[in-house]
């Protein structure tokens, strides 16, 4: 009750100083503790909510790769190990099926009036999200080999393959390609984008029946093929971050990475010979389609069902408070492709912008999605090595999605 | 002793084991005969900055009251151990019935799952154990000879891999044996092939997982051997010497059999500690050419989605089952050797 008063008093005091609309900023009571993924622009924006947060708030961030595994977990514990986790349209779907995060509408009245509508993440019409960043992966090239080998900017991954196959050819490099194959999400992720590309459909219409094992499949598994073979030979341990390195080494003429890869990439770090040719370009089609093979993403910030109201509330302002930034997003226009209000793109923008007008779909947000995702993450390694053929991949993939999926009560 | 005083002496000991290894173990059982209630399902539409979207979501309200009256879950009887990601048995059923030679159907059953975990799992426990033993031995031995001031510092030295955390070793390992990292490097050079890579293939990656778990097992061995020596009698071995025996004589005849129920118990324990081989695939990062029991139950519960809590208990249990199957004749013999020497 005590506490209670006090919030009440504090939300008071903050109404009069700010005649109507909350303030966000300067939390003082409750606590924060945030998870998220760990790459550059996360970091960037995490020390925006830091300083929103204020030096007299309790406040705790853990990045983490695995952050996708731990946050199941994490949040059912009750009260749950993080009171505010970093969403992305593929990770909101394990907690939305197990009711782990909780609608913001109140908060949103309450601390959201410099968000744009678009950021608002609307599921049932109750607001579980929401977005401050849109990403996706597409093509980054260095200029001046193309331009030595005379190599046109590859629009499809017909073209990718060709130019990568004529500098391998040149001598100019032995890997030319690079993308995150390292066996796990990554993988799978990969795998996502290239059915995606071909027009693919994971799911039998209307059930969580997998359809993966067709014509569709098996072309789009043929181009993986093809490029890990223009590609490091470790490449099934080489993450997005292991990727960066090798483009920051000059090991890579033609990569397919996400586009806040920006953040590292084009940083004052590292060799700025590289950085000065590094180029970004559209997701190319595959395959004849039309559509980029890729899958657009939001990320965005969701507070846990199973904390305090009163560390929801903090939690909550101190991430708004970043999320509705203009001068976060002008500071880095760069990072990413903001989704804040008075947001100027930057020079990086463009790639996912393009995604979006092409109508490139979304990352699925199935509930069963993750479990396609994870027999996909595993399943395919031993096509890859050559060790068995496309098709038998696929049937795999499905069965090993099946047993999961009636583990889990889908089928 | 009487039965009384045992009684006592080990109740302690007895109820911690039940306690800590017993009741886990019987909820794990439990569990694994168990799978998730029917998830319910609703339409509903979602937005984001990409547009609006008729989506299918889980209905939280109503999946919970199925829950909150089942919170077990469905009863599956012993249908996740003969699912296709555990022992398979309609896919090698299926496999025996439609393949015409060993080879192929061998093939069909090494790329299920938990076969494929399997192989890697008992390989690596054949592999890794016998030179552990041996070359834990010679260290032991070596050790013994040296000058009582030198002793100490090398004996630390060689516990060293022990003391490393594993995961800590085997990321070191797998640094140094990138193209670019010193071992990797220097095998380049040394094959004169720039391509050769130590991660690419999977038989290089058994391999490097077999040395590492080499490297990281004998101080083990070579610690319960050197205390072993220190009871070797001198009485024989003095004997031995004015008879005319050559080293090597004196190990073979004098110091091995005197040795040889701790070799029993070194097996024992390096079988039982390498048939949960785990830390390395993940310091490896090879997950995708070899997989272990331990690392499938790892998988089931670090999936993207929900824990997979019954597969989790069923490998759990087939992975127990492994490690006393894989005992039984080392316990048979420790047994025979126990009565005979009443």
């Amino acid at each position: 009750m005590k506490k209670l008063i006090i919030a009440l008093l504090i939300s008071f005091a903050s109404t009069s100083v700010f005649a109507g609309s909350h303030s966000p900023c300067g939390v003082t009571s409750g606590s924060i503790n945030i998870l998220a993924n760990e790459f550059t622009t996360y970091r960037i924006f995490m020390d925006e909510v830091k300083s929103c947060a204020g030096p007299d708030a309790d406040f705790n961030v853990t990045h983490s790769v695995d952050h996708n595994k731990l946050q199941v977990a994490a949040l059912s514990a009750n009260p749950a190990e993080f009171s505010a986790k970093l969403v992305t349209n593929g990770s909101i779907t394990p907690l939305m099926n197990d009711g782990l995060i909780r609608p913001l509408d109140d908060l949103v009245a309450k601390y959201g009036s410099n968000l744009n509508d678009n950021q608002k993440i609307t599921i049932d019409g109750k607001i579980y999200a929401v977005a401050f960043m849109a990403n996706a992966q597409h093509l980054w090239y260095r200029e001046s080999i193309l331009n030595d080998l005379g190599i046109a900017v590859p629009s499809t991954y017909e073209e990718v393959i060709a130019a990568a196959e004529k500098i391998k050819a040149a001598g100019v490099m032995e890997n030319p390609y690079a993308g995150a194959f390292k066996s796990g999400w990554n993988l799978g992720q990969e795998f996502v984008n290239m059915y995606l590309g071909h027009g693919g459909e994971f799911f039998k219409s209307g059930s969580a029946q997998p359809n993966v094992n067709n014509e569709k499949g098996v072309a789009a598994l043929n181009v993986i093929k093809k490029l890990t073979e223009l590609s490091n030979p470790d490449f099934l341990t080489q993450d997005t971050n292991a990727v960066k390195e090798e483009w920051e080494s000059g090991n890579v003429a033609l990569m397919h990475v996400w586009n806040s890869g920006a953040a590292s990439l084009l940083d004052d770090e590292g060799d700025q010979n590289i950085k000065a040719d590094t180029r970004l370009a559209p997701s190319p089609t595959v395959g004849g389609g039309n559509k980029p093979a890729t899958t657009l993403w939001w990320d965005g910030i969701a507070i846990a069902t199973n904390t305090s109201d009163e560390n929801a509330e903090a939690s909550f302002r101190a991430l708004v408070g970043a999320a509705s930034s203009t001068d976060l997003a002008n500071n880095n226009p760069n990072a990413t492709v903001w989704l804040i209000k008075g947001y100027t793109p930057g020079d990086t923008a463009g790639p996912v912008v393009d995604a979006a007008s092409r109508g490139t779909t979304p990352y699925p947000s199935f509930p069963h999605m993750s479990l396609m995702h994870g027999a996909l993450s595993t399943e395919l390694v031993e096509f890859l090595q050559g060790n068995e053929s496309a098709e038998k991949a696929l049937a795999d993939v499905e069965a090993a999605y099946i047993a999961k999926a009636t583990e889990q009560g889908f089928l | 002793m009487p039965h009384r005083t045992f009684f006592w002496f080990i109740l302690p000991t007895a109820l911690a084991m039940i306690l800590f290894i017993g009741l886990p173990i019987v909820s794990s059982f439990f569990q694994s005969l168990h799978i998730e209630n029917e998830q319910v399902l609703m339409e509903v539409e979602n937005c984001d900055p990409f547009g609006c979207t008729t989506n299918v979501r889980v209905d939280v309200e109503a999946t919970e009251k199925i829950e909150a009256e089942n919170p077990l879950g469905r009863f599956n009887g012993f249908g996740t151990y003969t699912d296709r990601n555990h022992l398979a048995f309609d896919e090698i059923r299926e496999a025996w019935d439609n393949t015409s030679s060993i080879g192929e159907f061998k093939d069909i059953v090494l790329n299920l799952p938990f076969y494929k975990a399997l192989l890697f799992t008992l390989t690596f426990c054949f592999a890794v154990t016998p030179p552990v033993i041996v070359l834990g031995f010679i260290v032991a031995l070596s050790v013994n000879t040296l000058a009582k001031s030198l002793k100490g510092l090398i004996v630390f030295g060689t516990i060293l891999p022990m003391i490393v955390t594993p995961l800590i070793g085997s990321l070191v390992l797998f640094w140094m044996i990138d193209s670019q990292g010193i071992i990797g490097a220097s095998i380049q050079i040394l094959f004169d092939d720039p391509n050769l890579s130590l991660k690419a293939s999977s038989n290089l990656t058994w391999i490097t997982l077999i040395i590492y778990g080499i490297w990281h097992n004998t101080p083990f061995a070579f610690v319960v051997f050197y205390a072993a020596l220190q009871t070797v009698p001198q009485d024989p071995l003095e004997a031995a010497y004015i008879d005319g025996a050559t080293r090597f004589e004196r190990v073979r005849f004098i110091v091995i059999p005197h040795l040889y129920p701790v070799a029993t118990f070194i097996m024992l324990i390096c079988l039982m500690d390498n048939f949960r081989v785990f830390e390395p695939i993940i310091g490896f990062s090879a997950e995708g050419v070899a997989q272990s029991l331990s690392w499938m139950i790892y998988q089931d519960l670090r999936n993207e989605n929900k824990m997979l809590f019954g597969s989790a208990g069923a490998t759990s249990m087939l992975t127990i089952l492994g490690i006393a199957f894989l005992l039984t004749p080392v316990l048979i013999r420790t047994w025979k050797e126990f009565k005979t020497e009443r």
